[in-house]
This record gives structure tokens, sequence and C-alpha cells, in this order.
């Protein structure tokens, strides 16, 4: 029984979430009230995580359950990010009318999915947080169910990622047949030996990874399911599972994976270097905010999968720290859109934002700090991001790979000034309104702040990473 | 010395933007912006002469060094100066304020963020000159894109979308392998401390690619043919302001940096590669000065004639001798003011009659003789005549082109005459003949202000055309040490070899 004070974050959200639903049925009306407690009861979660987090490795339930640094880490940025995406949605759930009882009710059971997913030590336990987020998106992403593109962005989410997890599930029985355990450390103690069997279920549960967060060849499905999706969902999108997914992927590759790091090694840098071009590429046409978001995303998880690629700790900590900062960026990027609001609609292309700067400067340079960090320009949090991946991949003398991803950064530079071009340099159009929610503008000033300020104390994400420790 | 004075240098003109900032003027005009902009950056000016006042000429080392923990332990931010850097930091305290005075003559939307960008873009420049660790100077030079960017963007011309995307785009690209060098310095000496780098010196195997890494940025940047096509676009594009700025101090960020980093970090290599940069120069003196004589846009004529100008700095780094860097520099200098002038020149007839097609004016001298004054010293200071610093730069980079190679010096020299014939040839278009166009009489000649920035030009151009001990004296010893170092490297090569 004592074990369960360690996972007492994972309790409290599952009560908090059975109790909200239960007074969401028997209580009419009480959306709003369910949506507010849910951002307290998030708002406990991170403090009980945070309480946890000065504890050393704690093995749980025969060893098939992980608390340690890596997954105290991301369970933090996890919830926090969590807690802004709520506070940046709420008032754009209210204006579409998606405000009913389900919707923090999913937010909230997606996350304890990725909760479960972050600390598992066990293919079983560990496919069970993924199917538990997965059915939780799959809702989330057709939310909007009289929008036509809302929903199909539901179904094709739930057909690819079905066909995914499926693939995935496949490489778990292959993994399990050849090693004979489904728990993670002893898949690595069984498994010194080569054999097909073996390299089989990495490809096969990589591939369902790298469905999860999105990276090249396995991306198709982002871009129609981040323009479909409300806005608040396509946030949610765009960290909360790229967060577990990445705290999966490093699991994966550096505990039950971590003799055979010849076999995923390229694959990885495949995976990387297709992302990175792809996603800089593909974005230069786009013309919907949300979808070039989407590639963005694409090529910014390759640069956080060369991290991984590296064997190394610092490369692990870099691509912890790059995720870190892509969320900051992804949170300041989402509250400019939700700003771009007139007459209860909500604009979301990028011919919207012409002369945005004449009338709303502050927003405008909000979105050109932004949109200079994701392209990587210092001294922004988005170039620290990208220089400690690098170094990290440097280290390992992977040049190609460094300069390929160095060369994708100037093109997807193109597309990001673009944007800015067309906020500062182009003819003004309409007004928006002015008045939001505080929890928008909070957001949006915290992450702005960091983003700009962040090269005054650059240290501050990899002193707390660099005790996240998997060789 | 316990006073941070380039720090201060450094972050005076971002405390300055921050002010105008968060500060709203009572009218729309925003002339108390302005005002505020002015005095900041005077201020820096009149810190940035004190800091000269203070240098010691005669010192060899860094001086006024600060090195704070910055990066987790492992890269410090590390500033400090020597006889290379010191006039730099001068030379953009001392353009940044005449930037501004000459700011509402042709900045008439957004006032304000116009001025932010300035200072904030000062601060870069400052920046990139003090730096003492290569991950700090990487991060000053390419935060310099961004306010640029936006200068050329928002306030520039017709084709600005067009030339702002080219000018960071070019710009970028010649960087991001500049970053892979650095990364990869860290991993083969364990340190981006330059001064450092200086004793441990780079092993030989690897000194050709990094140097060619580096040079890929400052390529672009001096720039140098052939990527120098950026820099006509940006020029004539960039509201005038724009094009002193850039014309005055971005394009010396990377001579600076060829002397600083390619000859200090991979001697070996960049004796290796000296035929490639003398080729490169040669053709960029030759053909740019041949293209600029074409060239009926007064702008797109001067951003040439830049670029030949450039293309003489790199051969003088490149000749290794004391004569040629020192020329370099003092060219560079020169350059700085003379191209500051040349542009607010144009700026002045331009914002009066709004062409700057060289064929729409004629005549000048009649109408504004006060400005046929100041036009044709800046004109004679391009052509590099006796008694300007034009001459003084060029003079010493032939003289070191000489000691080492004949042939380049030959060449290099028809350039000067080039050079002599589209800028005489400008002037001549330009100032003299019969008014043909009647709409320039109703031109009035300059304006307070005008007098103001462009004597404030004409003064160094002429003082230190006739006296140019101050600014010798002060990058003299600097350049020595570079040189000896420099050849102490070469000989050590030499003798490992046998």
């Amino acid at each position: 029984m004592e074990n369960f004070q360690y996972i007492l974050p994972e309790i409290f959200i599952s009560i908090s979430i059975m109790l909200f639903l239960l007074v969401g049925v028997f209580k009419k009306n009480s959306a709003s009230l369910i949506y507010n407690l849910s951002n307290i009861s998030l708002i406990i979660l991170l403090a009980l995580i945070i309480n946890l987090s000065s504890l050393d490795t704690i093995y749980l339930f025969n060893d098939s359950y992980l608390i340690d640094n890596l997954s105290n880490y991301m369970k933090i940025i996890l919830v926090g990010s969590g807690i802004f995406v709520m506070l940046t949605g709420s008032k754009y759930i209210q204006v579409i009318n998606l405000n009913k009882i389900e919707y923090p009710i999913l937010i909230l059971s997606s996350i304890l999915g990725m909760m479960i997913m972050i600390s598992s030590n066990d293919l079983i336990v560990f496919y069970m947080g993924l199917e538990l987020q997965s059915l939780a998106l799959y809702v989330l992403a057709s939310f909007n169910r009289d929008n036509l593109l809302s929903t199909e962005s539901g179904l094709k989410y739930f057909v690819l990622s079905a066909l995914s997890s499926g693939l995935l599930l496949y490489g778990c029985s292959l993994t399990y047949g050849f090693s004979e355990s489904t728990n993670f450390d002893q898949i690595l103690i069984n498994s010194t030996e080569f054999n097909y069997g073996t390299t089989f279920g990495i490809v096969f549960i990589l591939v369902g990874l790298a469905f999860k967060i999105s990276a090249v060849p396995f991306h198709m499905w982002a871009p129609d399911v981040y323009q479909g999706s409300p806005t608040s969902v396509t946030l949610f999108f765009a960290i909360l599972p790229k967060i577990a997914a990445l705290s999966v992927f490093i699991k994966f590759l550096y505990t039950p994976f971590a003799n055979m790091n010849d076999q995923w090694q390229t694959i990885i840098v495949f995976i990387s270097i297709a992302s990175m071009i792809f996603g800089a590429v593909a974005a230069i046409g786009q013309k919907n905010l949300k979808r070039l978001i989407a590639y963005s995303s694409i090529s910014h998880m390759g640069y956080a999968l060369a991290g991984l690629s590296t064997v190394s700790n610092e490369g692990i900590q870099s691509s912890i720290t790059y995720i870190s900062i892509y969320l900051v960026m992804n949170l300041a990027f989402f509250s400019c859109l939700f700003m771009l609001k007139r007459n209860d609609k909500y604009y979301e292309n990028i011919e919207d934002l012409s002369g945005l700067s004449k009338k709303h400067p502050i927003l405008s340079f909000s979105l050109l700090i932004v949109l200079f960090s994701l392209a990587g320009i210092p001294p922004l949090a988005g170039f620290f991001a990208k220089f400690y991946v690098f170094l990290a991949v440097i280290e390992q003398s992977m040049y190609f790979l460094a300069i390929i991803g160095l060369l994708a950064t100037v093109v997807a530079a193109f597309y990001y000034l673009r944007i800015i071009k067309i906020i500062y340099f182009d003819p003004e159009k309409e007004e928006y309104e002015t008045s939001h929610n505080l929890g928008l503008k909070i957001t949006l000033a915290i992450s702005t702040i960091f983003i700009l300020a962040y090269f005054i104390y650059p240290s501050s994400i990899t002193e707390i990473v660099s005790k996240i420790t998997m060789i | 010395m316990n006073f941070p004075i380039l720090s201060s240098l450094i972050l005076l003109p971002t405390i300055g933007a921050l002010f105008i900032l968060f500060t709203k003027s009572s009218s729309g005009k925003y002339q108390s912006s302005k005002y505020v902009a002015l005095f900041i950056s005077l201020a820096n000016f009149l810190l940035s002469l004190y800091l000269w006042h203070v240098f010691d000429n005669n010192s060899v080392d860094f001086q006024f060094v600060e090195n704070r923990e910055w990066l987790s332990g492992f890269i410090n931010y590390k500033v400090g100066i020597d006889g290379i850097s010191i006039l730099f930091i001068i030379l953009t305290t001392f353009i940044t304020p005449i930037c501004i005075i000459s700011v509402n003559a042709t900045i008439t939307n957004r006032l304000k963020d116009f001025l932010i960008a300035i200072l904030i873009m000062e601060t870069f420049m400052i920046g990139v000159f003090c730096s003492l660790d290569l991950v700090v100077f990487y991060l000053f030079f390419e935060a310099g894109l961004i306010p640029m960017f936006l200068i050329i963007g928002i306030w520039g011309g017709e084709r600005r979308v067009y030339s702002a995307f080219k000018f960071f785009l070019y710009t970028l690209l010649g960087s991001v392998l500049m970053l892979v060098a650095i990364i990869s310095i860290y991993w083969i000496t364990g340190t981006t401390d330059v001064e450092k780098l200086y004793e441990l010196g780079i092993q030989v195997e690897y000194q050709n690619l990094l140097w060619l890494a580096f040079f890929s940025s400052f390529a672009v940047k001096t720039p140098m043919w052939p990527v120098h096509t950026w820099l006509p676009d940006a020029h004539v594009e960039a509201p005038t302001v724009g094009s002193v700025l850039l014309a005055a101090i971005l394009l010396k960020m990377a001579g600076y940096g060829f002397i600083r980093f390619s000859l200090g970090l991979f001697p070996i290599a960049s004796e290796n590669f000296t035929m490639l940069v003398y080729v490169l120069s040669l053709i960029a003196i030759i053909y740019t000065s041949l293209v600029a004589l074409m060239q009926e846009d007064m702008k797109k004529l001067i951003a040439y004639s830049s670029v030949a100008h450039m293309g003489f700095v790199t051969l003088g780094i490149f000749t290794m001798t004391q004569q040629g860097i020192e020329g370099s520099i003092f060219q560079m200098i020169s350059h700085g003011l003379v191209s500051a002038a040349l542009f607010l020149s144009v700026g002045v007839v331009y914002e009066r009659h709004h062409t700057r097609l060289i064929n729409k004016y004629g005549g000048l001298v009649s109408i504004m003789p006060r400005y046929a004054i100041v036009f044709m010293v800046f004109t004679l200071g391009a052509l590099g005549l006796p008694g300007t610093t034009g001459f003084i730069g060029e003079f010493l980079i032939l003289m070191g082109a000489f000691e080492k190679n004949i042939l380049v010096a030959i060449i290099a020299s028809l350039g000067v005459i080039l050079g002599a014939a589209y800028m005489l040839w400008l002037f001549k278009r330009v100032v003299f003949g019969e008014i043909n166009n009647q709409e320039l009489k109703s031109m009035k000649d300059l304006k307070t202000f005008e007098i103001i920035t462009l004597s404030a030009l004409v003064i160094p151009i002429l003082f230190f055309g006739f006296y140019p001990e101050p600014l010798i004296n002060s990058i003299e010893a600097s350049v020595e040490n570079t040189l000896n170092m420099y050849n102490f490297d070469l000989i050590n090569n030499l003798a490992s070899k046998d």
C-alpha cells in the first residue's frame, strides 16, 4: 500500500475526472464550473508532481511503473502546459459553442493517459496509457461536430492513429516474443544478442511513435487535424501529445533498446532529416495559419529527434530542452491566434494578419518575437533550443545531420518571414477586438517575455534537465 | 577598471529603446522620442570617446575585459577590446546619432518603431565588435538581421519585400555554416573563448574546413563577389538611414571578422586560401567598378562602389602585412564615413526630388551650392584623393599588396582609376552641367540639420585624411601582435612538417 503515495498525482486526477463526470451528469449547465474546476485540479496536480520530484528513482508495481527525473520533468512541463492550454482556450470554446462538460474531462483523461505513458516501464502499461490519451484525442479532434473539417479531422486521426497503434502493438508483441518479457529493463537484459525479431519490433514501435509525434513519413494526419480541430484542441495537439511521445521515445530508445543503437540510429537520423526538410519546404505554400504551424511542428520534431539520434546524454537533454522551448513558443503563437477575433468569429488565415502592426502593435510585436524565435534567430529562445541540439549532434561528429538541419532552418526562415512580412509590410485590414480574457493575456505575456529574455539566463532549463541521464 | 564600460556601451541603446517603447508621446509626432534617442546615442558616443581616451594604445592585450558565466558554465559572456575593435566601436557610436538626426527627413510613418530599431541595431553592432567569445559573437552577428530586416521591409521603397527577404536569407544561409564551425571548435578545443583559442591554436587538419565555414558567412556579409548581389538590392530599397547603417557598419562586421577570426584562429588555412581571396577581391574591385560605371540609379552606383571598396579591404587583410591590414582597417573606417555621407547626400536630393535616377539631375551646383561642396568632398573621399581618409586606406593596402604580389597590386591599382572614373562621372552628371529639368529649380539648399550631419562627416574625413596618426596609433600594436602570432604559427607549422 505504501506505493500509492508515489502515484498520488495519477490517483488524484483519476478521482477528479470521475467526480467531474458525476457533477456534469447530475447538475445542469455545469460546463463552466467543470472547466474551472478542471483547471484548479490541474494546478493541484502540478503541485503534487513537484512535491514528488525531489525523490530519487522509484520502481512501482513489479517494476512496471517508474518515477525518475525524466518522468518528473516531463510530467511537470506536461501539466504546466496543460494549465496554460486551458487558460488560453476558455473564452474560445464559449464563443464557438463548445463549452460542454465533456471537453475539460476529455482533456484531463488525455493528460492522465500521457502521464501513464511517461511513467510506464512496461509494454502493457505503456500501451494502456497510449490508448487512453488517443481515445480522448479522437473525440477532441472532432469535438466541433457540426463542422465538416472537424469531423473529418477526427475521423482521419482515428483511422490513421488506430493503424499506427496496430503497428505499435505488433512491434510490442514481436519484442515480447523474442525477449520474453514486457518489462523494459528485462527486455534490455534479455536482448543482448542480435536477432531479426527484435529489430522488426523496434521498427514497428518506432513507426507507431513517429506517428504520434507526426514525424515524416508518418505525418500525413497532422495538417488536416491541426486545421480541422477547434483551435484550442489544435494547441493541445501541438504540445501535449508531443511531450508524452518524445518522452516515450527517449524511454524506448534508451532503456529496452539501448544495446541496439546501431539498429535504430539510422532510422532516427533519417526520420529527423526528412522531418526537418519536409516540414520546412511544405510550409511555404500554406495559407492557413493552423496548417502552417502543423508543418512547422513537423520540422521542429525533426530537430528534437536529431538530439535523440546522438546516443548521448547531452543529446537527450538537448531534445528535452528543445521541446520545453518549443512548447512555450507554441503557447505564445496560439495565444496570438486566439486574439484574432472580430464579432465572435475567429480568423486563422495568414491573409487575416495583413497590416496587423498598425492597429495592434503589441500583438504584432509578440508575433514577431515568436516567429523569429521559431525560425531560430538569436538572441531569442528558439535559437538556444537549436543550439543545444546542434551542440550535441556535432559532439558526435554527425556533421551531415547538423548541416542539413541548419540549412533547413534557412528554408524555414522563409515562411516565418513571410508571415512577418504580412504583419508588418502589408496594408492594414479591419481592426480586431482588443478585449481578451485575462488568462490569454497572461499566457501571451509570460511566454513572450520568456522567449525574449531567455538569453539573459540561458542555463535555466539546461540546469534542471542536466539531471536527466539515461546512459 | 571595475566599471563594466563595454557592457554599458552595449546595453545603453537597448535601455533607450525600452524607454521609448514604454513612454507615450503626447503629440502624434513622437518628437520627444527622437530627442530621447538622440540623447542616448550621443551619450553612448561620448562614452566611447572616453573609452578611446583611457584605451592603452601600446598594449597588445585585450582591455576592459568582462567575463561572466553565461551558458551553464561552459560558454562565458566575454567582452573586451583591442586596437582592432576600438575604432569600429567609435564608428558605430558616431554614425548612430547622425542616423537619428537624419531620421525625420526620410521616415514619415512609425517614427517611434524606427528609432527603437536603430537603437537595438546599435546594441548588436557594438556587441559584435566587443565580443571575445565565438558564441557571443555569433549571437550579436545574427541578431542584427532582425532590426535590419524590419528597417528595409517597413520603411523601404517599392521592392522592399524582395530586398528584405534577399538580405535576410542570404546572410542567414552564410551564417549557419559558421555556427557549425563554432560548435566544432568547441568540441575540438573545449572552449569558444577567443583569447584562449589564440593561445591554444586549432589543429592544422581542421583549419581549412573551419576557415571555409567562417568564410561563407563573412563573404556574404562583406559582401564579396559572387555573393554580393543582395547588397545593391538592399541598399536601393532601404530608407536612407538604413543604407547608412548597412554600408557604414554592417559591412564592417565581416572585415572585422576576417581579421579577428579568420586570421587569428586559422592562420595556416588563411595562408592556404590567400590566392582565393585575392582573386575574389580583384574580381570585386574590377568587375563591380565596371558595373558601377553603368548604373543609372545613384544608390545602386554607391552600393556597387561599396562592393569594390570592400574588395580592397579583403585584399589588404590577406596580404598579411602590417601596411595591408592597417590599411584595411583604415579603409573600413574611411568607407564607413564616406559611404554614410554619400548615402545621406543621395537622401538629401531624393527627399526633394523623389527620384534617384542620375539623368533626372544635373546642374545642382547653381541651385544648391553648399550641397555641391560637401558632395564634392565625399566624392573625392570615395575615390581616394590624397588629403581624404580614402587615400590613406587604399595607399596602405596597395603598399601591402606590392610587397606580396606585384601582379595583384597592379590589377588592384586599376580599380583605383575605375573608382575615380565612376565617382567623378556621377558627380559631373549630378552637380555640373545645365539644368535640363525645370522641376529642379525649386529645390532648396541644405537645411540646418543636414548641414550638421553632413559637416559632422566632412570633418573626420578631412581631418584623418591629413592627420591619420591617432587612428593608426590605436591599431598599430594590435595589428602587429596579430601578425606576429600569425607568422609564429606559420613557422611552427613549417617546422613541424620538416
